[in-house]
C-alpha cells in the first residue's frame, strides 16, 4: 500500500490501475474530466497497461465499453450529469447484455439551468437502468467502492454493470490522503480479469444483443431482477472479504450513534461527514439523535434499513435529489420498504444541497428541530431546507 | 423455454423458433378448386410462409394441372399480411378473420 494525496477522480483512476482495467473508453465532462486525464497520464507514463479509447460522446463511450466488455476485457469509464443522461439508452443495453462494466460518476446537477456542482439527481434518474449503485462518502471510499463494484459486477451470480457515485467537487476535486492498495492484493480480491460469460470471439461466432419477441422478453427482465436480488448477498461477501484483505469496513447501511436514537438522519454520499458532526454536537446537548449512512442504493438495502431504523420514532431522510411531482428518492424507497410493516416510524423528507448548495451544520440542526417538532404536531412530509421560498412565491404564487 | 444470460445466442437458426403465425388477425385460405397452381402467391410471400408441395392429392381447377405442385400455407409462420390474397389472379385465396 501507498498513501497518496488524491482527488476523487484520481482515486478512481488509481482504482482502475490497481484493478488492472484493460479498456477505458471515456469522454470528458465536468466534474469527471480528471478521470480520463489521469488514466491517460498513467498509460502514457507506462505505469498502467490499458487501451484508452477517445470517443466523440458519452453515448459512444458506453457503446465502446459494451464492445470491450463483450470481448471479456475488464472495462471502466467515467462520466457525470448530462453525460450520464446521454448514456441513458445505452445503460439499459449494458445491463441487459449482462456486461460487468464499472463507471465512476461525479454526481452533478442536471440542466437547466446549467450547473456543474454536486447533486445526486444524475444517478438517481438512472436507478431503473439495471446498474448497481454505490455512493462514496470520501475519496478513500471512492477508490475502495470502485474495487468492490468490480468484484460484485463480475461475480457469476450477478453479472450486472455498476456505477460508483461521488459528489461533484466536494470529492471529485478535493485532495485527501488515500491508501492505494497493492496490485497483488487487489488481484487476490478481484481475481484476474477473466470473463465468466460467453464473449465476442471470431472463432466462436455468436449473436449479442439479439431481437426478442414478447414470448421471451419478460424472462430476460426477470433474470435481471433475480440477479440483482442475488447481488445483495454477493455485496455482503465482497464487503467482508475487503475488510479481511484491506482492513476497511463497509456496509450497505452504516449506523452512527443510532443505538438508542429517537430521531435518525438518513444520508448518502459526502453530506454524511457534516451530518456525523451535527449528530455528535446534538448528542453533547443530550439529544437522542443518530445517523444512518447509505452506501448502496441499488440493490436498495430494504431489509438492513428496516432493521436499523425500526426502533426510531422519526426518520429524517436527507435527499440531495428530487423527483418533481413526488419526493426525494431515498424517502420514496424507504417509505415503500415500510409499506407492509404495521409498526413504523414516521418518515419525513428533507430536500437540500441541490446544485452544489453547501450542506451546513445549521441545515442539519434545522432538520433535527423540524423532525423533533413532528413528535407533537403535524409537519410537512416534504421539506425544502435552505431555500428562498419568498423568491419562488414571487413567480409561482403560494404552494 | 430455454434462455441464456444477456441474450447471447451461440447456435444459428434461432429465428425459426419464433412462430410469427401468432401475429395473424386474418388468415389466408386457398380454395384449391379455383387455384391454377401459377405460384404467384409463393413468389410474393415475404415470409416465406408458402411452401410447394406435390399436388396429386389436392382438388384441381383443371385436370391437366394435376401433376403440378401446389402452394401450401405454413400457418406457423404466416403473419396474415394478405399479399397473396391481393396477388392471386383467380381470386382463389379467401381472407378470413381468425377466431377462436
Amino acid at each position: 500500500m501507498v498513501m497518496m494525496m488524491l482527488k476523487g477522480n484520481e482515486a478512481t483512476a488509481y482504482a482502475a490501475k490497481v484493478a488492472k482495467v484493460q479498456v477505458i473508453p471515456a469522454y470528458p465532462i465536468t466534474p469527471s474530466t480528471l478521470f480520463p486525464e489521469k488514466v491517460s497520464e498513467l498509460i502514457a507514463n507506462g505505469e498502467m497497461k490499458a487501451e484508452f479509447i477517445p470517443v466523440e460522446s458519452e453515448h459512444s463511450a458506453l457503446s465502446a465499453a459494451i464492445g470491450a466488455a463483450a470481448t471479456g476485457a475488464r472495462t471502466m469509464t467515467a462520466t457525470a450529469s448530462q453525460g450520464l443522461a446521454l448514456m441513458h439508452e445505452v445503460l439499459f443495453i449494458a445491463s441487459g447484455m449482462r456486461l460487468p462494466i464499472v463507471m465512476a460518476i461525479g454526481n452533478r446537477a442536471l440542466s437547466a439551468p446549467v450547473n456543474i456542482w454536486a447533486e445526486q439527481q444524475d444517478t438517481i434518474a438512472q436507478r431503473d437502468s439495471g446498474w448497481l449503485q454505490f455512493y462514496a462518502e470520501n475519496n478513500q471510499e471512492a477508490l475502495d467502492l470502485t474495487l468492490i463494484a468490480f468484484r460484485v459486477a463480475e461475480d457469476e451470480r450477478v453479472l450486472l454493470p455498476a456505477m460508483m457515485g461521488m459528489d461533484a467537487f466536494v470529492l471529485t476535486h478535493t485532495m485527501e490522503p488515500v491508501d492505494v492498495p497493492d496490485d497483488k492484493l487487489v488481484e487476490k480480491f478481484l481475481g484476474p480479469p477473466k470473463p465468466k460469460y460467453p464473449i465476442l470471439d471470431p472463432t466462436k461466432p455468436a449473436t449479442f444483443g439479439a431481437f426478442v419477441f414478447p414470448e421471451h422478453y419478460m424472462e430476460f427482465r426477470y433474470s435481471q431482477f433475480v440477479a440483482m436480488e442475488h447481488s445483495k448477498k454477493v455485496i455482503d461477501e465482497a464487503f467482508n472479504e475487503f475488510k479481511e484483505l484491506f482492513g476497511r469496513e463497509y456496509k450497505k447501511v452504516t449506523g452512527f450513534m443510532n443505538e438508542d436514537a429517537e430521531i435518525l438522519l438518513v444520508t448518502m454520499g459526502s453530506m454524511t461527514g457534516t451530518a456525523r458532526e451535527a449528530v455528535r454536537k446534538l448528542r453533547e446537548k443530550g439529544e437522542k439523535v443518530g445517523l444512518i449512512k447509505l452506501t448502496v442504493f441499488r440493490p436498495f438495502p430494504k431489509e438492513e434499513l428496516i432493521e436499523i431504523t425500526k426502533n426510531a420514532k422519526i426518520i429524517a431522510v436527507v435527499d440531495r435529489n428530487i423527483s418533481v411531482g413526488f419526493a426525494g428518492a431515498i424517502f420514496t424507497e424507504l417509505a415503500a420498504s415500510y409499506n407492509n410493516i404495521k409498526e413504523k416510524p414516521k418518515i419525513i423528507d428533507f430536500i437540500l444541497g441541490l446544485g452544489g448548495r453547501d450542506i451546513r451544520l445549521e441545515d442539519y440542526y434545522e432538520i433535527y428541530n423540524k423532525a423533533k417538532e413532528s413528535l407533537n404536531k403535524e409537519v410537512k412530509e416534504i421539506n425544502w431546507i435552505n431555500v428562498d421560498e419568498e423568491a419562488v412565491y414571487e413567480v409561482e404564487g403560494p404552494l | 423455454m430455454k434462455i441464456t444470460r444477456g441474450v447471447v445466442i451461440t447456435e444459428p437458426g434461432s429465428t425459426a423458433l419464433e412462430e410469427t403465425g401468432s401475429w395473424r388477425t386474418f388468415r389466408p385460405e386457398i380454395r384449391y378448386e379455383k387455384c391454377i397452381r401459377c405460384m404467384i402467391c409463393w413468389n410474393y410471400c415475404p415470409e416465406p410462409a408458402i411452401e410447394k408441395k406435390p399436388g396429386e392429392n389436392y382438388p384441381v381447377a383443371n385436370p391437366k394441372l394435376i401433376k403440378m405442385e401446389v402452394p401450401v400455407i405454413n400457418y406457423k409462420y404466416c403473419k396474415g399480411c394478405g399479399i397473396c390474397v391481393n396477388e392471386c389472379p383467380t381470386k382463389a385465396i379467401d381472407f378470413v378473420r381468425e377466431e377462436k
